[in-house]
């Protein structure tokens, strides 16, 4: 059943004519998800050729919706008109946005943000800055390598791209059921808490693996969650020990301000409510390992 | 990006915010022009990006020219808490009757903006917070509706500020979202918001962060970044579009995205500590790509840091699949030599993912002394740990 994206998502991307959308477009095509059309206003009428495939361009997400059925959106469109496009996903009713753009300005960000929770949250937004979701077998929206892993009952959520690959190819024998990453900017859609929560409720996933990075508190507001509401196996692993403080290291959001936001402190939160937290990806991935193992 | 003080109060002063007259001086002659401008009594302060630069003797008051040149000798080139003093500001002084504190923020774990005011001021305000919560208001902001009269008023209402002075923190509450959202700030911080003995309200200090990412929108934002105190290593990463921050170690790191380079660092400290505690040299995540031409890019760079001794390129081939990487390395190397920066340092490289057997036996075919090929990350760190340790 995997978490938000199943094999009956039908897929469209916003920006499929941009030279990252058509590039990615295609991966997801290979990867078997039903992708249905594109949006952009300009080429709207016309049809994009994806290897045999030929994709419709809609004018607008609603448009795309009422001829499509389609329930997710990929959003590759540049930063500057990042915002307008998921306005418009969301004044569209879309279930759910990944939002891949890097680069997009925070106040844009809580300023979507801010309107989705006033439309009373119908979309679930995904990002922005991150690599999107994959359910393995089923789905792949967004730009995760979907041919480093296989099917299992593990749901891994991350805030950053490669590590999620890392961590997809360490234990790609035993499989995951839905992979998340949530993206590396300050203020995102889908946090490390609703991806627990969503995994937990997942009655095809057994154990979480959850990834996080040096910048905020979410880490420590989801080892909070945990021990209220995870009963499933969770193991963590956090990037970022030996960054200094005040320096943004690649993301956005990763950056320690004054003594708030270290690595430290997040694993010392994640352990104190039973979380095993590895040292290195490897480590990890073994802890994992050897926990489901004994299932 | 962090603004120094007095590019905080020019842009207050953009905006239409009360701040006071002054001016920057990077000379002590400079200092005398402003102190002559302005006229009577100032205060020279350093222009330091850290706290406590008061107590560290980093701010004077001055009597006239001649003594501004003599606080401005003195402050000009001290060093605080490990930052050397290149520029002070000087403006006239305030007399002043009540200090408050005033700010917006991004707040992270709700999501949206923040307004923190509080009647306790001119202190640091998470102390403030700790000891007496009661006189700390938060307000969350929705960034959408923002800061308008009304907000405001209800802002300054529970914050408790004096009915007398309750209208220009309106006003000025109003303004400085107003500036917090044309700049595109993730920090405006007054601290203190003063009023005056005369009933006027001044912004004494500010404290402003900007959003680079919103720099497309804000050409004028490149002019505030101060090349001075930019690392020249970083500077020429940025200028190959290149995400590089110089550390203090000596194993150069080259991986493919944020969370794996830092991932890298941290994997590389801890296999330091058995070899002589050799730590990272840098952060530089070449993108999901991997390009020759980037990895050539970001070669450069790392190898022209003098400290660097041993280079760990960790790369995970996702997108961009294992084969391609280990070609763009060799390739690297060869435009490197070609461009008369020829490598003389070794590179452990640990390729894993897609296509990782190909990209390893490609690596292997080139037969290059200088690389290394470790197939673990945790055993490719442990060696470029080691190789630097050898190599100090």
């Amino acid at each position: 059943m995997a978490i938000w994206l199943t094999k009956d998502s039908k897929v469209i991307v916003q920006g499929m004519t941009g030279s990252e959308g058509s590039k990615h477009t295609r991966r997801m095509l290979a990867a078997g998800t039903t992708v249905v059309g594109g949006v952009n206003p300009r080429k709207a009428g016309t049809t994009v050729d994806f290897d045999g495939t030929e994709l419709p361009v809609f004018a607008s997400v609603a448009d795309a919706m009422k001829s499509t059925g389609a329930d997710v959106t990929v959003i590759f469109v540049p930063p500057q008109f990042t915002k307008a496009a998921v306005v418009e996903a969301i004044d569209a009713g879309i279930d759910l946005a990944v939002v891949i753009t890097e680069g997009v300005p925070v106040h844009d960000t809580a300023a979507f943000w801010a309107y989705n929770v006033a439309k009373g949250e119908r979309t679930r937004i995904i990002g922005p800055n991150c690599p999107g979701i994959a359910s393995p077998g089923a789905s792949n929206a967004g730009i995760i390598p979907a041919d480093i892993t296989g099917v299992g009952r593990i749901g891994l959520v991350s805030k950053s791209g490669t590590l999620t690959y890392q961590m997809m190819y360490e234990l790609r024998d035993i499989g995951f059921s839905t992979c998340v990453g949530i993206g590396g900017d300050p203020i995102i859609g889908t946090t490390h808490i609703d991806a627990l929560a969503a995994f937990e409720a997942d009655p095809e996933t057994d154990a979480i693996v959850m990834i996080g990075e040096i910048g905020g508190d979410a880490e420590e507001r989801a080892a909070e969650f945990i021990k209220a509401n995870v009963t499933k196996p969770v193991v963590g692993y956090i990037a970022g020990f030996t960054a200094p403080p005040g320096k943004t290291m690649g993301h956005a959001g990763a950056i320690i301000s004054g003594s708030a936001g270290t690595a430290d402190a997040k694993k010392a939160a994640l352990e104190a409510v039973g979380v095993k937290v590895g040292k290195t990806p490897t480590e990890t991935a073994e802890l994992m390992r050897e926990l489901m193992s004994g299932r | 990006m962090d603004l120094y003080e007095y590019q905080g109060r020019d842009l207050f002063e953009r905006h239409g915010l009360p701040v006071l007259a002054g001016g920057v001086a990077t000379t002590p002659e400079e200092a005398r022009a402003i102190a002559e401008r302005l006229g009577g009594r100032v205060v020279v302060k350093a222009q330091v990006k850290v706290g406590g630069r008061g107590k560290a003797g980093g701010v004077k008051l001055a009597e006239g020219a001649e003594e501004t040149v003599a606080r401005a000798t003195d402050i000009l080139g001290m060093d605080i808490k490990g930052h050397t003093v290149h520029k002070v500001m000087i403006t006239v002084t305030a007399d002043v009757a009540e200090e408050y504190y005033f700010s917006y923020l991004l707040d992270r774990a709700n999501r949206t903006f923040l307004c923190i005011a509080s009647v306790a001021g001119g202190m640091d305000i998470e102390a403030v917070a700790a000891e007496t919560p009661e006189k700390v208001v938060k307000a969350p902001i929705d960034a959408n509706t923002g800061v308008d009269e009304a907000k405001a008023r209800e802002i300054v209402t529970a914050a408790g500020f004096p009915a007398e002075v309750a209208d220009q923190i309106v006003d000025v509450a109003v303004g400085l979202w107003q500036a917090f959202v044309a700049e595109d700030a993730t920090l405006v911080e007054v601290n203190p918001l003063a009023t005056t003995k005369d009933g006027k309200l001044l912004l004494l200090d500010a404290k402003v962060t900007l959003d680079e990412n919103a720099g497309f929108r804000h050409p004028d934002h490149e002019a505030l970044v101060d090349q001075a105190s930019v690392d020249p290593l970083e500077q020429a990463a940025k200028e190959k579009d290149l995400n590089y921050v110089k550390l203090d170690g000596e194993v150069g790191i080259i991986g493919n995205g944020a969370g794996l380079v830092m991932s890298t660092l941290d994997v590389v400290a801890y296999a330091g500590e058995r070899h002589g505690g050799v730590k990272p040299a840098n952060f530089l995540d070449i993108g999901g790509g991997a390009s020759a031409e980037v990895m050539a890019n970001g070669l450069e760079i790392v190898l022209s840091d003098p400290s660097v001794k041993s280079v760990f390129v960790n790369v995970f081939g996702g997108i961009t699949a294992c084969d391609a990487v280990a070609n763009g390395i060799v390739q690297a190397l060869a435009l490197l030599e070609q461009r008369g920066e020829k490598a003389t340092k070794p590179l452990v490289v640990r390729l894993d993912g897609n296509n990782a057997e190909e990209g390893r036996a490609i690596l292997d075919g080139a037969a290059n002394p200088l690389i290394q090929r470790v197939d673990t990350m945790d055993g490719a760190a442990e060696r470029a740990a080691e190789l630097a340790a050898a190599g100090v």
